[in-house]
């Protein structure tokens, strides 16, 4: 749209037509104070704390919902306007309990900062305040009425964000109150979204409510560890007699492809990392049963048996169990030292996602997956299969959004009648189970209509719905775990103009778990097992014949040819319904947070530490990297990365050559400059980000960064733009060929909104709102 | 049911079939009924437009805009479809005409919402009548049913070829639904909060169409206009405020009542002679000129021209013409405090300025009456009135700011007779005036 | 469900004179409510199912209109407006002696559930004022012994089956 200029503060600007007055102030640093204006929400002008002067209006105009026009002069400084503001300041203060002492909100309060700002201190108000008792109305959602200024912020992103609606306003007047359905309880999705987007301390969590004021907190960004999605949060971390506990989980800065999105796992079940259930010393079974010991005797003895092993049987006699959650460097090592120390292609992890098939499909064609942040600003997306609302809270989040605010036309391909049909502009409800069918249409097989002739999806319906998703330009396609193999590439081939495709995984770094060569088949970057490749080259000789999958390793070890499993942050027994006792003749070693069902059968257990509690990537669904920092702090476990390097050392393998610290430019780091606070860090940033910092730890994370990057195409990413903190799109088609698998290797975690894995079941906020879900309703409350 | 008077000086335009059971449509017709319609169907609606434009009609809903004026802001073609509505939700304290008109003549406003869509080319009307005036709402319903019964409205009405469809809306109870936007609102079946304008509901009303929103007394002026033409209504009145408006009188005054008077006519004479004076040859006090919204006039003010540019000159407003007479018996805290209770009670909360403000507002002024009142009152009272004003989201945070500016202005004296533990000077001498 | 012959048809009716089914819903919650005496936690769940709503926004309507009411009341809801007209003409005096004479106040129920009281805003009937409403009915040019009347017909007319 054409430029506009106007004149705000003797300031001339230029801003498209259709900008809002509030929005083009912005942009020059002008700061027009509000607390109902909350962009990409509705407008509301209800708060009045953003009234400026336009010359021409006799009147005062609130900035949030003008929208700019050519010539105008604007105000935002004026004393009449300054006076407008104190006033509104006065105002609510009159009525509000300035109890910020015991708020949680003291000290990120926007009512507080407007006070400071307009010195609203005198107040001219004697009568007695309008006090109601605090209500909670869920296991982490407390309201406090009297603090609340009716910004109507909640009710907007519960409704039109969130698309839940379970806030309301009742009564009127001075009466207006926030509340939700029969006044006392909210059936919702418990995303918190309400309570971050709070200007004041009137939505407060349960899970952090009372237990730290916000400066004595450090922030730490990095990403969710639990669905697939990779949202960006900021954990808020305090000194606990254990190290650091994290207290609070947010996105409040907007940073990170999710803007300020959170769902309730993101936001509150980082609390799974202080489970007391948590392991915190390495264990060793002595008579039968798992004792505590020391670190050293637990690499000592691991590293002994793995060397023995191999000597004796060969690798083939050793197995290798990733993980989902663990970072991509853990990951990347891990498959190097299965392949170059252990000798063994035996190496796997659970698969969500036909992530090799897509790398066969798009194999040499770049610009064909879409980044988390495309779905926001995609023309068109085709959902074929999954419930987002549930399994992918940030994919269904972006969905919405760019729906309502860019009017994105969705289609939707789904078995259910999921919640997003809601925004759809086309909805055909298949078949159970006829996802294939549905991608084989879709790809121009009529034969396959047959199968998808359902309910409200007609053979008239589902041929219209093609010819409008062929006539999309720009279109993003998400697909659920059901479409696997052949079926990918019969998708990727269909005739979608410049379509972008996404496959569906489940867990935080399943993702990086397939990229960094967790397969017994396939190397980082989806590489075939060729004497000649990349790897082998680099590493050395390395087996070439494919390993075994999970099920096939306790076969094996149930026909006793597996001597030995190392298992990293997986649980097989559980996921896959293995027999644990299938492993009982085999030496089995398994770094885990908890005493899982495979631990239990563990002959070595190490403690680890979670990806809250330590550094390095994560690659989500999409393929967006990003970095994982560390928060929080557990005495007494160590990250998977220490472990897996400490094992090595203990099997006598030079650790240098798995791990290439040590090399490098030494380089100044500032500090001889006599460096002002920051500037030491800037500067070692910009050295880390070119690869010129000396990385002097074999524990170093970075130093196998380095690595991926030189060796994994797809990850030719920006190391500066990383370190940033920004997410970069890995492109899975510049990776290698990829590889056909057992479609049955592929088991969906049937994760929902509130569960999420073993971790899910350690988290007290997730377990107090299923109960709380269960539990019968209260009764009703009138509206006074 | 509530009794009529009558005055010489009247002139009947909107009254004339007042007690003529004119509910009836056969009396109606009999009485000039639906003959300004089939006169507007031979026009353009320009032409229509430009005849009401002339006429010198204004908003009689509170505001005074040119009813035609307000017309030509609908745009001719639309892809929506455009409405007409007519205001009934009379709540404006001082204020019962719309009331009488329902009452006693449902067809004119019946025929006024038909030729106000013939104007605009809208083809749906909806008459919102307040949900206290139950049996009003029957009399409608009834009025609407005969109407379409001998097909004066439905498909093709008049046999013209123009389909129009009119319905009876009921409010629950809320003074800010008689608001505009608010109105809409409600009628889309919401909480009556008020819309953000710009878009103004001529171009983004009712369900995203265009809208035109007129008073019940505006819209029953419209068919003796067409009928009598636009120079005679407007040589009624005086210039730019054309023709007869009621008048709501109330309060202490011999001859309360409703009285249809030419527009500019004196407000002394009003209260003297159409109204018979105060009882008791009490003295007057002052005036709320054109309901509670309007700022108070003293009794050396009263001598002005009743129409909307005299009476905003004279520093208050023509409102919805209700007129209140005070004695001076009336203590002025007192009168202030129940103004804005009501606008406290009434303040649909959305905006600050207008939430907190009438509620600061009736806290400090119950205080006050009640005794325990600070000089510092008296000017933080006028504060917080001044920081409403022009600052709240809708205009009702406007009708509690103005008047309360207005009592403390002229009445300050009073106020502070009110201080130091004082009981209430007023409290003994005002017996309750029974009649 | 539990709705008159009347009601059915008058909804019915209405649903033809709007393009959305949910504009229906305010003059529908009145007339619910006439019907059952209150608006109900069944009859706002049943309104809300007609009308693709959800129950909470069922509620935040019905709480923002003052005739509405969620809770039970009197057979017949005295109504006295005090407002500016009413109040130069005595009716602060009407509603204290309502007080006293029924032995309830502001918005309370007497115990054999008969009638209710309430100071109300404007009711349109300055001209005549001071008024009072009982139920839909204006009672107008009130003085305190034409309150008794008032209030002396309806208890007789109470005592009847209605
Ligand atoms: C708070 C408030 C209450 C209002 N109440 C009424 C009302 O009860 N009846 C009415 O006709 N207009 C009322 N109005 C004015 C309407 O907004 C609108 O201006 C009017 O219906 C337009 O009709 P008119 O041009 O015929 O006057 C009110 C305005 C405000 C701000
Ligand atoms: S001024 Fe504000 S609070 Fe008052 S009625 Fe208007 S919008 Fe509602
Ligand atoms: S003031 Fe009582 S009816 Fe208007």
């Amino acid at each position: 749209m054409a430029d506009l200029t106007l004149t705000v503060d003797g300031k001339k600007l230029t801003a498209p037509a259709g900008t809002l007055l509030i929005e083009a102030c912005k942009s020059v640093g002008i700061e027009v104070p509000s607390f109902c204006y909350y962009p990409n929400l509705s407008l509301q002008g209800a708060c009045r704390m953003c009234l400026v002067k336009i010359e021409k209006m006799p009147k005062l105009q609130t900035a949030c919902t003008t929208v700019i026009s050519e010539g105008m002069v604007v105000a935002t400084d004026s004393d009449e306007v300054r006076q407008a503001r104190k006033s509104m300041v006065e105002l609510l203060l009159g009525n509000h309990p300035l109890d910020c002492p015991v708020c949680d909100a003291g000290g990120e309060c926007e009512l507080q900062d407007m006070a400071f700002s307009y010195g609203a201190a005198e107040s001219k108000f004697m009568e007695a305040k309008n006090h109601k008792d605090e209500q909670q109305w869920s296991p982490v959602v407390y309201f406090d009425r009297p603090r609340c200024i009716l910004c109507y912020r909640c009710v907007r992103v519960c409704g039109e964000g969130m698309d839940v609606w379970a806030l309301g306003v009742q009564n009127r007047g001075v009466s207006s109150v926030i509340a939700p359905n029969k006044q006392d309880h909210l059936e919702c999705e418990e995303c918190g979204m309400c309570i971050d987007i709070c200007p004041v301390g009137a939505l407060t969590s349960g899970a952090y409510r009372y237990k730290t004021r916000p400066w004595e907190m450090n922030h730490i960004g990095t990403t969710c560890t639990h669905c697939a999605d990779g949202c960006k949060t900021t954990l808020g971390v305090r000194r606990s007699d254990t190290g650091m506990e994290i207290v609070r989980g947010d996105n409040r800065d907007k940073s990170g492809i999710n803007n300020d999105f959170l769902c309730i796992k993101g936001r509150y079940a980082f609390d799974f990392a202080h489970s007391t259930e948590r392991l915190t010393q390495p264990l060793i079974r002595k008579d039968g049963k798992l004792s505590p010991a020391t670190w050293e005797e637990a690499f000592a003895l691991a590293g002994k048996n793995f060397a023995e092993i191999r000597t004796a049987h060969g690798g083939e006699a050793i197995g290798v169990v990733g993980s989902s959650r663990t970072t991509n460097e853990e990951n990347y090592l891990l498959s190097k030292f299965a392949r170059m120390v252990l000798g063994t292609n035996n190496v796997d992890h659970h698969r969500t996602a036909d992530f090799p098939a897509l790398a066969a499909a798009l194999r040499g064609k770049s610009g064909q997956t879409a980044s988390m942040r495309d779905v926001l600003s995609a023309p068109a997306i085709l959902l074929i299969g999954n419930n987002p609302t549930e399994q992918h809270p940030l994919l269904a989040w972006q969905i919405r959004s760019n729906v309502r605010l860019r009017r994105a036309k969705l289609y939707v391909v789904n078995s259910q009648p999921i919640k997003l049909r809601r925004q759809a502009a086309g909805f055909a409800q298949i078949p159970a189970g006829a996802e294939a069918h549905a991608v084989a249409f879709l790809a121009g097989d009529d034969a396959a209509l047959d199968h998808l002739v359902h309910q409200s999806a007609t053979r008239e319906s589902l041929l219209a719905l093609r010819d409008k998703l062929r006539a999309e330009t720009g279109l993003v396609v998400a697909f659920s775990s059901e479409i696997r193999g052949a079926d990918v590439a019969r998708l990727v081939h269909s005739k979608f103009a410049g379509a972008k495709f996404i496959a569906l995984a489940d867990y935080a770094n399943s993702r990086g778990a397939a990229d960094m060569g967790l397969y017994p088949d396939l190397l980082p970057g989806y590489e075939p097992l060729t004497t000649d490749s990349r790897f082998a080259q680099e590493w050395g000789t390395l087996p070439t014949v494919p390993g075994l999958t999970v099920p096939a390793m306790a076969a094996a070890a149930k026909a006793g040819t597996l001597k030995a499993l190392y298992v990293v942050g997986a649980n097989p027994v559980a996921r896959f319904g293995l027999d644990p006792f299938a492993f009982s003749g085999s030496f089995v070693v398994v770094q885990d947070m908890f005493l899982t069902e495979t631990a239990l059968m563990a002959d070595i257990v190490l403690p680890a530490a979670n990806a809250y509690e330590k550094s390095g990537t994560f690659t989500n669904t999409c393929g967006d990297l990003q970095l994982v920092k560390k928060a929080g702090e557990v005495a007494g476990v160590k990250s998977d990365f220490e472990m897996i390097v400490r094992i090595a050392d203990a099997m006598g393998f030079e650790v240098r050559k798995l791990v290439p610290f040590g090399g490098g430019t030494h380089a100044d780091m500032g500090q001889s400059r006599g460096a002002q606070s920051g500037e030491a860090d800037r500067h070692s940033v910009w050295l880390e980000a070119h690869g010129l910092e000396p990385r002097m730890s074999p524990f170093d994370p970075v130093a196998i960064f380095d690595e991926i990057q030189r060796l994994v195409p797809s990850y030719h990413v920006s190391r500066l733009d990383l370190l940033a903190g920004n997410d970069q799109h890995t492109d899975i088609g510049e990776a290698g060929p990829g590889a056909a698998h057992d479609p049955n290797l592929i088991i969906p975690a049937n994760d929902d909104l509130f569960s999420s894995g073993t971790l899910g079941r350690y988290s007290h906020t997730l377990n107090s709102v299923m109960e709380n879900k269960n539990a019968p309703a209260p009764s009703e409350v009138g509206a006074d | 049911m509530a009794s009529l008077v009558s005055h010489p000086d009247e002139i009947r335009v909107v009254t004339k079939r007042f007690g003529q059971g004119a509910t009836d449509l056969d009396r109606y017709l009999a009485l000039d009924g639906y003959q300004a319609i089939q006169k507007a169907l031979a026009m353009t609606p320009d032409d229509i437009i430009t005849l009401v434009k002339n006429s010198g009609l204004r908003g009689r809903g509170g505001a005074g805009f040119n009813t035609g004026m307000k017309w030509s802001f609908v745009p001719k073609q639309s892809a929506k479809p455009k409405y007409v509505l007519c205001n009934g939700d009379e709540s404006e304290p001082g204020t019962c005409k719309d009331r009488l008109i329902f009452e006693h003549d449902p067809h004119s406003v019946i025929e006024g919402v038909m030729i106000a869509a013939l104007a605009v080319g809208s083809h749906t009307g909806y008459i919102y009548i307040r949900g206290e005036y139950r049996y009003l709402s029957v009399i409608m319903q009834r009025a609407l049913k005969d109407a379409y019964a001998r097909g004066f409205l439905g498909k093709n009405i008049f046999g013209s070829g123009y389909d129009l469809d009119i319905y009876w809306h009921g409010g629950a109870g809320a003074y800010e639904v008689g608001e505009e936007s608010a109105l809409m609102e409600s009628l889309e079946g919401k909480r009556g909060i008020p819309r953000i304008r710009p878009p103004f509901p001529a171009v983004v009303g009712l369900w995203g169409g265009p809208t035109v929103i007129n008073n019940a007394e505006t819209l029953a002026s419209v068919p003796p206009i067409i009928l009598g033409g636009p120079d005679w209504y407007a040589n009624l009145g005086t210039p730019k405020n054309g023709g007869t408006r009621m008048f709501c009188l109330s309060g202490h005054l011999n001859r309360p009542g409703v009285y249809e008077l030419p527009m500019g006519y004196n407000l002394k004479k009003m209260i003297y002679e159409v109204g018979g004076g105060i009882p008791g040859g009490r003295a007057l006090k002052a005036v709320v000129p054109g309901g509670s919204s309007t700022p108070i006039l003293l009794a050396d003010e009263i001598d002005v021209a009743m129409d909307f540019d005299s009476l905003a000159k004279a520093g208050s407003m023509l409102g919805s013409g209700g007129v209140v007479v005070l004695d001076d018996t009336t203590c002025m805290v007192k009168f202030a405090l129940r103004t804005i209770k009501f606008y406290q009670h009434e303040s649909c909360g959305w905006c600050i300025p207008c939430r907190e403000g009438t509620d600061w507002l009736k806290k400090t002024l119950t205080r006050f009456h009640a005794g325990a009142g600070m000089k510092k009152d008296i000017d933080n009272i006028y504060y917080l009135a001044e920081n409403m004003l022009g600052k709240t989201f809708c205009p009702l945070g406007d009708a509690a700011a103005m008047p309360t500016m207005a009592f403390v202005k002229k009445f300050r004296k009073e106020f502070e007779d009110h201080l130091d533990g004082k009981p209430c000077p007023f409290e003994k001498a005002a017996e309750p005036v029974m009649v | 469900m539990f709705f008159s012959d009347e009601f059915e048809a008058r909804f019915a009716d209405m649903l033809t004179h709007y393009p959305t089914r949910r504009s229906t819903l305010v003059p529908t919650l009145l007339y619910a409510q006439d019907e059952i005496g209150y608006l109900s936690d069944e009859v706002v769940a049943e309104l809300a199912q007609r009308l693709d709503l959800n129950e909470l926004e069922v509620r935040n309507v019905i709480s923002y209109y003052s005739m509405l009411v969620t809770k039970p009341r009197g057979k017949y809801n005295i109504q006295v407006c005090t407002n500016i007209a009413c109040m130069l003409k005595g009716g602060e005096e009407l509603l204290d002696h309502c007080k006293h004479k029924l032995g309830i106040g502001h918005k309370e129920t007497t115990p054999d559930g008969e009638f209710s009281l309430e100071e109300v805003e404007c009711i349109g009937a300055c001209s005549w004022a001071p008024a009072i409403q009982v139920n839909y009915d204006f009672h107008e040019n009130l003085t305190v012994q034409k309150m008794d009347e008032v209030l002396d017909d309806y208890k007789k007319k109470g005592g009847e089956i209605l």
